[in-house]
């Protein structure tokens, strides 16, 4: 277990560390930037700029409204498919196939599918759709950003919520659900009384696990928008203001300081599920 | 209606035949659904640029958009090298992270070691930490030390990503291990990495495998390191694609071919291995 610690400390715990001295300091990128001044301590001054920022904390609530609509739908999706897959049906195996395809692909090819063959107003499907229904064309990407970057995190999503789901349907045990049957309970009311407690769990692992990687999603919206207004999430806001244009690392540290507090509130929220999964094993 | 609900499905208890076959339809609708961008650029790369822009078919179809893109021009990055890059920061970095993640999977679920809890929460809150919290001082010493641009920095990188995820993984399957097997091999004297290779392995096996292809996925896919520290020298697969779109003249089609050729390994991958991911991915993790 050893090496395996040791590397992690090395090389997440210990750039954090380097992370929160910089964030303290007036440090750029000597190579990059146009006024070259000497790196300093400037004490909490870039903490002070943070409350002043309308754009960071739009980027906060951007990021917040991506992640929790993107897992929301993607779980809700997941459910439902899992349980159209889990009944024996002509070619199930095939539709299973269909449906985890979007998950196998690189974001930056699905943001990339997304944005020149479906959303565009130039080649786009939807757009010809609509036209051939007779509707006006709708510039989805410009003038929908978030809704059409949490449309493709959905997309990739749900299959991967499906396959956490399908498994939580599979392992559940057949003969109760026959006995529910046989003394008269409705599909309706099996699935409230017996079939959600039991996917309880798994409802859980999926939002956790969807949101630790959808939070930090960086491709589609580099892909997609390139930023702008709506769709800047926190991870890309601290990317603009550092290597992606402002090479201020200094203040840049600070903003990834404070993500990393609000992710702490959330992350130990999410540890006291994943330690209720725990105790469950210990219990079993 | 038990007859019915074991040859239909779990939670079709009570339905009637006609519902069963519209559920049926339904399952295959959302799959067409869901498939369709996937299947419309596997189209799209087989046309000429003109029919791919104006979404048309009238010149049939060609393989020739294939050969465009593997046949890069002088200068820019080659879908050879970049094939290569990926290959080898791919498997390089999830072999170590497999040597890393056994042993340290072994000490969480079988040895048990004190406080196993608290170690185990660790590898996980480590991916609660955004990558751009650790990014900076990431850059400044690799630039320090003339990282950038090498596949030692993202093989590095992606062991990083992908350790927490694999540890937890290969912690749930070693405790499906039936601690009796193991009791009786130590009564034997066997010694540990025997232990390991003739017990804990065999069974553990499937979830082992898919722990590593998941590792595979997201080190295969991976981009915002690759771009940031990688730009030049060992670009790698997600590059490559991103390369093919042009400011000037059409691309669709070639870009299409480009995109299928990138995931194609994955997606192969993952078909073959779905349902081992499923318990990979779920079962094991709540076991």
């Amino acid at each position: 277990m050893l090496p395996a610690l040791v590397f992690t400390i090395v090389i997440t715990q210990v750039p954090f560390l380097v992370s929160i001295y910089y964030s303290f300091t007036n440090l750029k990128d000597r190579t990059q930037s146009l006024i070259p001044e000497p790196t300093r301590f400037v004490g909490i001054d870039n903490y002070k700029a943070i409350f002043n920022d309308a754009f960071f904390r739009q980027a906060m609530w951007t990021s917040v409204k991506m992640t929790v609509l993107a897992v929301v739908l993607s779980l809700i999706f997941g459910t439902l498919f899992a349980m159209l897959l889990d009944r024996t049906f002509f070619g199930q195996g095939i539709v299973r196939t269909l449906l985890i395809t979007p998950f196998l692909l690189m974001p930056v090819v699905a943001a990339l599918i997304w944005k020149q063959q479906m959303f565009s107003s130039l080649f786009g499907i939807l757009d010809k759709v609509l036209a051939f229904v007779g509707l006006n064309s709708v510039a989805w990407i410009s003038d929908h950003p978030l809704g059409s970057i949490v449309t493709v995190l959905v997309w990739q999503w749900t299959p991967f919520m499906m396959l956490i789901m399908l498994a939580g349907l599979q392992s559940q045990p057949s003969d109760i659900l026959e006995a529910a049957g046989v003394d008269g309970a409705t599909p309706l009311g099996i699935f409230r009384q017996l079939t959600l407690p039991h996917l309880r769990r798994y409802l859980e692992l999926g939002a956790l696990l969807g949101s630790i990687y959808i939070v930090q999603a960086f491709d589609l919206i580099d892909v997609m928008t390139g930023g702008g207004p709506g769709s800047t999430n926190v991870p890309y806001f601290v990317y603009q203001e550092s290597i992606g244009g402002g090479f201020r690392y200094g203040s840049a540290s600070a903003y990834a300081i404070v993500v990393v507090i609000f992710s702490i509130v959330i992350a130990t929220f999410s540890l006291r599920v994943l330690s209720g999964l725990l105790k469950d094993e210990e219990r079993a | 209606m038990i007859r019915r609900a074991r040859r239909g499905s779990r939670l079709g208890v009570g339905e009637s035949r006609a519902t069963v076959i519209a559920l049926g339809i339904a399952a295959w609708v959302i799959g067409m659904l869901w498939i369709f961008p996937v299947a419309w650029t596997v189209l799209t790369s087989f046309k000429t640029e003109q029919d791919a822009s104006a979404q048309t078919l009238h010149q049939g179809l060609t393989v020739a958009r294939y050969s465009d893109v593997s046949h890069s021009t002088e200068g820019t990055l080659s879908l050879a090298t970049a094939f290569t890059n990926s290959l080898i920061i791919v498997l390089v970095s999830t072999t170590i992270v497999m040597l890393l993640a056994l042993p340290a999977a072994y000490a969480l679920a079988i040895r048990r070691v004190p406080k196993w809890r608290d170690v185990l929460f660790f590898f996980i809150s480590t991916k609660f930490l955004p990558i751009v919290a650790s990014i900076f001082p990431i850059y400044v010493y690799a630039q320090k030390w003339n990282l950038i641009g090498t596949r030692t920095i993202l093989i590095v990188l992606y062991i990083a990503i992908n350790l927490p995820l694999a540890i937890w993984m290969t912690r749930s399957f070693f405790s499906e291990v039936p601690r009796e097997l193991i009791e009786a091999a130590e009564i034997d004297g066997t010694s540990l990495f025997n232990q390991l290779r003739s017990v804990i392995l065999p069974i553990a096996a499937p979830g082992i495998a898919a722990t590593a292809l998941l590792c595979l996925i997201f080190a295969w896919n991976e981009y915002f390191y690759a771009i940031q520290l990688n730009f030049a020298g060992a670009s790698t697969m997600p590059q490559w694609v991103i390369g093919n779109v042009s400011t000037r003249g059409n691309f669709l089609a070639k870009l299409s071919a480009a995109s299928i050729i990138a995931c194609l390994p994955v997606i192969l991958a993952g078909w073959a291995a779905q349902k081992r991911m499923i318990r990979g991915l779920s079962m094991g993790a709540l076991k």
